[in-house]
């Protein structure tokens, strides 16, 4: 039977190994995928009964396995679930509601207190409360005959040049579609235990929590302060039996360059697959040396394409300086390098045609429009295709390599910034004239340049209550004047070499 | 210790650190800044920190950073 909604997954697995554990964290909390089923089914019955379908739902819960069955649970109410993170600044997080206007939002007894400070009129509910409304098979199932494939499940926001985040909304069909080819890629099963380091905020943690249920696999949610005692990290990984990992390049290298291998290997690792940044390669190798069993693979691709497009499994050395490939699309996923003129080409934008492209931004038609357009190669009938904006090359094998960003969009720390927000914030403080955030690649440092009549330390203050963690200048710098292009513009370029010490 | 906390006010300039011996276990550090720290520490102060040191003992306060430093300088 062909698979068109993602909760087949859960139900096909359930019947299969419904005592097995399906998620865990690092204390002690677990759910197994009977468990997972029953409290889903509760909280879809729960928004069924209050008349709740086809809308966004807040999911504002700690990261725990309760938090996935709220997303189930959502979409077995016929609606699509909408994370937020705890440590999100108030504004955003008022922004991203104000672009929802969501009806309810689910919490848990340790956020329910900063819910209540929101900027939202809606109704907030508890997740142990909802979690035991009882069963109401005849509504669960009158909302899935409704349900159709391109239904959405889940939005997720992202960084927005304007200052306000997109909201990314994906439907059935992509999921499952991008499911189904990267577990085949990576070869998943129902042994693979995923240790699980992506924000459940971000797409990324697809790849962990779809092909749990899927194969009836594991998930452990490893704690977020391990990744800051690499030695503790692979302690932890051992202990749990982890053997997959999907992680930002970052969490990678914090191992590799610690030489934690010396001292401890993670054991049971053989699939390691990386992306969202490029591996340098002299840490890829102290990785390829030290678990010389393990398969690599690097894994391309943007939210808008529903998480990853593209893969390439390592299968040679790289020289200090080369960049690893970022191989091919999986199947039934096309990459059309565009040029300038909009022809296709050997070097272009890398532009994204298939079911995995999602449905757009949520509430934000301009936006969509610029990224989701008609595929300029097609002029006969309707068909989109995403603009990535990142360029991209075919290398002398046939293998496509990823270039640069094509506009001031950045990758820090594995998570996808557009300066441009940065700076729209920075504006709106009290006291900034003007201000440039340029990013210093070699060292991974945003640096944040200003003039105006706000001490350093304010604004860094300031600041923090306006943006996620990740977003926030590693660098600030108080200038007198903004040095300027002969036409009048801000000199990003001098900015971006004084940031590396290339010019004083 | 000065320099130190120099890079430690650059990050969180609201931080005390001379009383602060929480600062890992109350969450004010987090990956991000442990990334820094170690980074401009080990270009500052030329050492290395390595794996076996990198525990929460070590980042809780500057005091005890400065202790593994110091440390980390004789051997």
């Amino acid at each position: 039977m062909q698979i068109r909604n993602v909760l087949q997954y859960l139900e096909n697995t359930v019947k299969r190994v419904p005592g097995k554990t399906a998620y865990e964290d690092g204390e002690g909390r677990s759910l197994t995928f009977a468990e997972v089923y029953e409290k889903s089914r509760a909280a879809g019955s729960f928004l069924a009964r209050e008349g709740v379908y086809g809308e966004p739902v807040v999911i504002f819960m700690e990261k725990t396995p309760d938090q996935v069955a709220a997303f189930f649970g959502t979409v077995y109410g016929g609606c699509y679930y909408v994370p937020i993170d705890e440590e999100m600044p108030k504004l955003r997080t008022d922004l991203i509601i104000g672009t929802l206007k969501p009806k309810i939002m689910i919490c848990d007894e340790s956020t329910a207190g900063k819910a209540e400070e929101f900027d939202f009129d809606g109704r907030i509910v508890l997740w142990s409360e909802i979690s035991k409304t009882p069963e109401d098979e005849a509504a669960l199932t009158r909302i899935r005959d409704r349900q159709i494939d391109t239904d959405p499940i889940y939005i997720v926001f992202t960084s927005g040049s304007t200052g306000v985040p997109k909201g990314v909304i994906a439907c059935h069909r992509s999921v499952i579609d991008y499911i189904e080819n990267l577990s085949e890629v990576m070869g998943f099963n129902e042994d693979t235990v995923f240790g699980n380091q992506s924000p459940f905020y971000f797409d990324a943690c697809l790849k962990e929590l779809y092909p749990t249920i899927k194969f009836g696999a594991k998930t452990v949610i490893v704690p977020k302060q391990l990744f800051m005692f690499p030695l503790k990290l692979v302690e932890f990984l051992n202990e749990k039996k982890i053997n997959t990992v999907c992680w930002v390049v970052s969490a990678l290298t914090m191992i590799s360059a610690f030489g934690v291998f010396d001292e401890v290997k993670p054991e049971y690792l053989k699939t390691v697959a990386f992306g969202s940044e490029v591996f340098p390669i002299k840490q890829f190798r102290i990785w390829r040396q030290a678990m010389p069993d393990t398969v690599f693979t690097n894994l391309y691709g943007p939210t808008e394409a529903t998480g990853m497009s593209c893969w390439y499994r390592v299968d040679r050395d790289f020289e200090e300086g080369q960049s690893i490939p970022i191989g091919r699309p999986f199947n039934n996923t096309e990459i059309i390098l565009l040029d300038d003129k909009d022809c296709r080409a050997d070097e272009g934008e890398i532009c994204i045609r298939g079911t995995a492209v999602t449905l757009g931004y949520y509430n934000n038609p301009e936006k969509t429009r610029e990224s989701f357009v008609q595929n300029p190669l097609n002029d006969n009938y309707p068909e989109i295709i995403y603009r990535t904006g990142d360029i991209g090359r075919y290398n002398e094998r046939g293998e496509l390599e990823f270039i640069s960003r094509k506009d001031y969009q950045i990758k820090h720390l594995g998570h996808r910034i557009e300066l441009g927000e940065i700076e729209a914030n920075v504006s709106t403080v009290d006291g900034i004239k003007s201000c440039c955030a340029v990013y210093y690649k070699e060292k991974d440092k945003i640096c944040l340049y200003y003039v105006g009549d706000i001490e350093k330390a304010d604004l860094s203050k300031t600041l923090k209550g306006m943006l996620p963690r990740y977003m926030l200048p590693t660098v600030i710098t108080q200038l007198d004047m903004m040095p300027l292009t002969p036409n009048g513009k801000i000199n990003r370029k001098y900015l971006g070499d004084k940031a590396s010490g290339k010019a004083e | 210790m000065d320099e130190l906390l120099e890079i430690l006010n650059e990050l969180h300039s609201d931080v005390d650190y001379g009383t602060c011996e929480t600062l890992i276990d109350d969450k004010i550090l987090d990956s991000f800044d442990i990334i820094t720290i170690v980074t401009e520490v080990n270009e500052r102060f030329d050492v290395k920190i390595p794996a076996t040191e990198l525990v929460p003992e070590n980042f809780n306060s500057a005091k005890a950073l400065w202790a593994l430093i110091e440390r980390l300088d004789e051997a």
